[in-house]
């Protein structure tokens, strides 16, 4: 695909909410277009919905190829005939976020005037998101889900279902997440963001008018970013200082490393699929996310009392959302009250361990989804 | 996924002890096994903590909702009386802070039920007498058991808590005799492992 070609989003499912949305910004957005997949059927009562939600750089397209970048399923090993997210007993869904770039109004969506939004485009929440999530589903005429599900970003939606409606989740399930981007969070999207814009082609957010990618800036981003999605004993394990294609070190800034040409590799492979402002403006979502702030700093009473069943998950050596950030989430809804579940999985793959095989996390997500759905009566 | 296992005659004693449909947590519920029958046969409410991330992992897959976590620093988060009923079945023996978590465990139920190793058998004081070695299956400090009390230590322990001992069962060769509220000493001098339930003051 030539480096500056919109998606095709004729491949795309894609429905339109009937009423404009209300921002935490203060705005407002008309004609929001939602792009989803979904697998399965759903039942008569349609009680066994689930809901799937993806991380930053993830798409609706968690359980079937993308038909648009040619990429594979991000999730085939837990959703399917028989896996843990049993098409076969679900109705499961995933929809492309608010302010994303496979389908769903973002910042390289038209604005009403004809022209890509660009910067134009309103500063987006996590709030934001589920709120657009909530439209759709009431939409397709599903009045509440059985369960939401989501990794890292897609894990602050599921607490933020949570939250926001919590007559309408049966189960939320939050992996390797946090309910409070940290400094350190920030700070790591800050310098991808500031990647993109020094990049000369990214003209001021208007690059889609002047036929232009910020692709240098992106990939840096992508770059930054992955090296907190991996733990320093993946890279050692699949790297440690192995050369790449030389006997010796060159004396020069070529990728002498392996793992030089492994992350450049991810940024080439990246700014093909991924929108620059799209980046800025999820990351920036991310940033915003601090659910405790909603009720003084105490994350317990966000949850107060909450009907809804939890099952947390976090990875030992993720330090991108380390165990501790997912153990406060757990600690807050123990002292809310709540019926949860936490299991931190031993492994040794860093953040990206919640995508990857790991057989007690897929066995114990399976048992928390059976029991619940045996108590919801599907 | 389901497969069968024999049920451990203290986790059937246990259960016996608890009302149909209460609400309980089991601290250091391993893999769930008591959880599980409590559910099955009891039809509880059911909840566990469990310090290890594979025997948690475990438990989860059998569909109960467990927490990985230290008893030892998690149990202060729960609220007052969100049980009925807290079990301390064959753990409070490896816990670091025991009186503490006992404590807690006072504060998150009214009724708790506790199934310990009993270090007053007589043939565990004879191992100390004539051989001058603390009684364990193997070196002592390898056993995991940090906490070597007599059954009448730990009814003590638990009154200094506010925790009443409203019934005792002994077991001994892995059966477990009635539940019973006199006869302490001769308990304490025959019993292998003894079951506790304690009734807030």
């Amino acid at each position: 695909m030539p480096d500056n070609a919109p998606p095709q989003t004729s491949a795309l499912r894609v429905l339109t909410l009937p009423e404009p949305l209300k921002l935490d910004c203060g705005e407002t957005l008309d004609h929001v277009e939602i792009a989803y997949e979904s697998w399965g059927e759903p039942n008569a009562d349609r009680s066994n919905v689930i809901l799937i939600c993806h991380a930053l750089t993830g798409d609706q397209f968690a359980a079937s190829p993308n038909p648009v970048t040619g990429r594979p399923a991000w999730w085939p090993r837990v959703i399917g005939p028989g896996l843990a997210i049993d098409t076969d007993q679900y109705f499961v869904i995933a929809t492309n976020v608010l302010g994303g770039c496979m389908g769903t109004t973002g910042p390289a969506s038209n604005a009403p005037d004809g022209k890509p939004y660009g910067t134009r485009f309103p500063v987006i929440t996590i709030g934001d998101m589920v709120r657009a999530q909530r439209a759709f589903i009431a939409a397709l005429g599903i009045d509440s889900l059985f369960s939401v599900i989501g990794g890292s970003m897609g894990g602050m939606q599921a607490l933020e279902w949570a939250a926001q409606a919590p007559g309408q989740v049966f189960t939320s399930v939050p992996i390797a997440t946090s309910a409070r981007h940290s400094a350190q969070n920030i700070a790591f999207y800050e310098v991808g963001r500031q990647a993109i814009m020094a990049d000369p082609d990214w003209c001021e957010g208007n690059y889609l008018a002047q036929g232009k990618r910020p692709s240098r800036g992106l990939a840096i981003a992508r770059m930054a970013a992955h090296i907190t999605y991996v733990s320093e004993g993946a890279l050692k394990r699949k790297f440690d200082r192995g050369l790449q294609d030389r006997e010796k070190t060159s004396f020069s800034f070529d990728a002498d490393f392996q793992v030089e040409s492994y992350l450049r590799y991810q940024g080439h492979s990246f700014v093909d699929r991924f929108d620059a402002n799209s980046y800025l403006y999820v990351t920036r979502a991310m940033d915003y996310f601090d659910l405790s702030s909603r009720s003084e700093g105490r994350l317990a009473d966000v949850f107060r009392d909450t009907p809804v069943r939890f099952c947390v998950f976090s990875f030992s050596s993720d330090w991108h959302y380390p165990p501790e950030a997912n153990r406060e989430i757990t600690r807050a809804l123990i002292a809310a009250g709540a019926e949860v579940s936490y299991l931190d999985i031993q492994s040794d793959k860093g953040h990206d361990a919640f995508l990857l095989e790991e057989p007690i996390y897929e066995r114990a997500l399976e048992g928390f989804l059976s029991s619940s759905a045996e108590l919801r009566g599907i | 996924m389901v497969e069968q296992r024999t049920v451990r005659p203290d986790h059937e004693a246990i259960a016996r002890r608890v009302r149909q449909g209460a609400r309980v947590l089991d601290v250091g519920c391993g893999d769930g096994a008591l959880l599980d029958l409590l559910k099955s046969t009891r039809s509880v409410d059911a909840r566990g903590l469990e310090l290890s991330s594979e025997t948690a992992g475990i438990a989860m897959a059998r569909g109960l909702s467990v927490i990985q976590g230290d008893a030892d620093s998690d149990l202060e988060l729960f609220p007052d009386d969100s049980f009925e009923v807290a079990i301390l079945s064959q753990a409070v023996q490896q816990m670091r802070r025991p009186a503490r978590v006992l404590g807690e465990l006072a504060r998150i139920a009214p009724e708790v039920i506790v199934s310990f190793r009993n270090y007053g058998l007589w043939s565990r004081r004879l191992t100390l007498i004539r051989q001058g070695r603390m009684p364990a299956p193997g070196l002592a400090h390898e056993d995991g058991v940090l906490l070597p009390v007599t059954a009448l230590d730990m009814i003590e322990l638990a009154a200094r808590l506010g925790l009443a001992c409203v019934a005792v069962a002994p077991v001994r060769g892995g059966e477990v005799g009635a539940f019973r509220n006199k006869g302490l000493k001769r308990l304490n001098w025959g019993a292998d492992e003894v079951i506790l339930h304690l009734k807030r003051i």
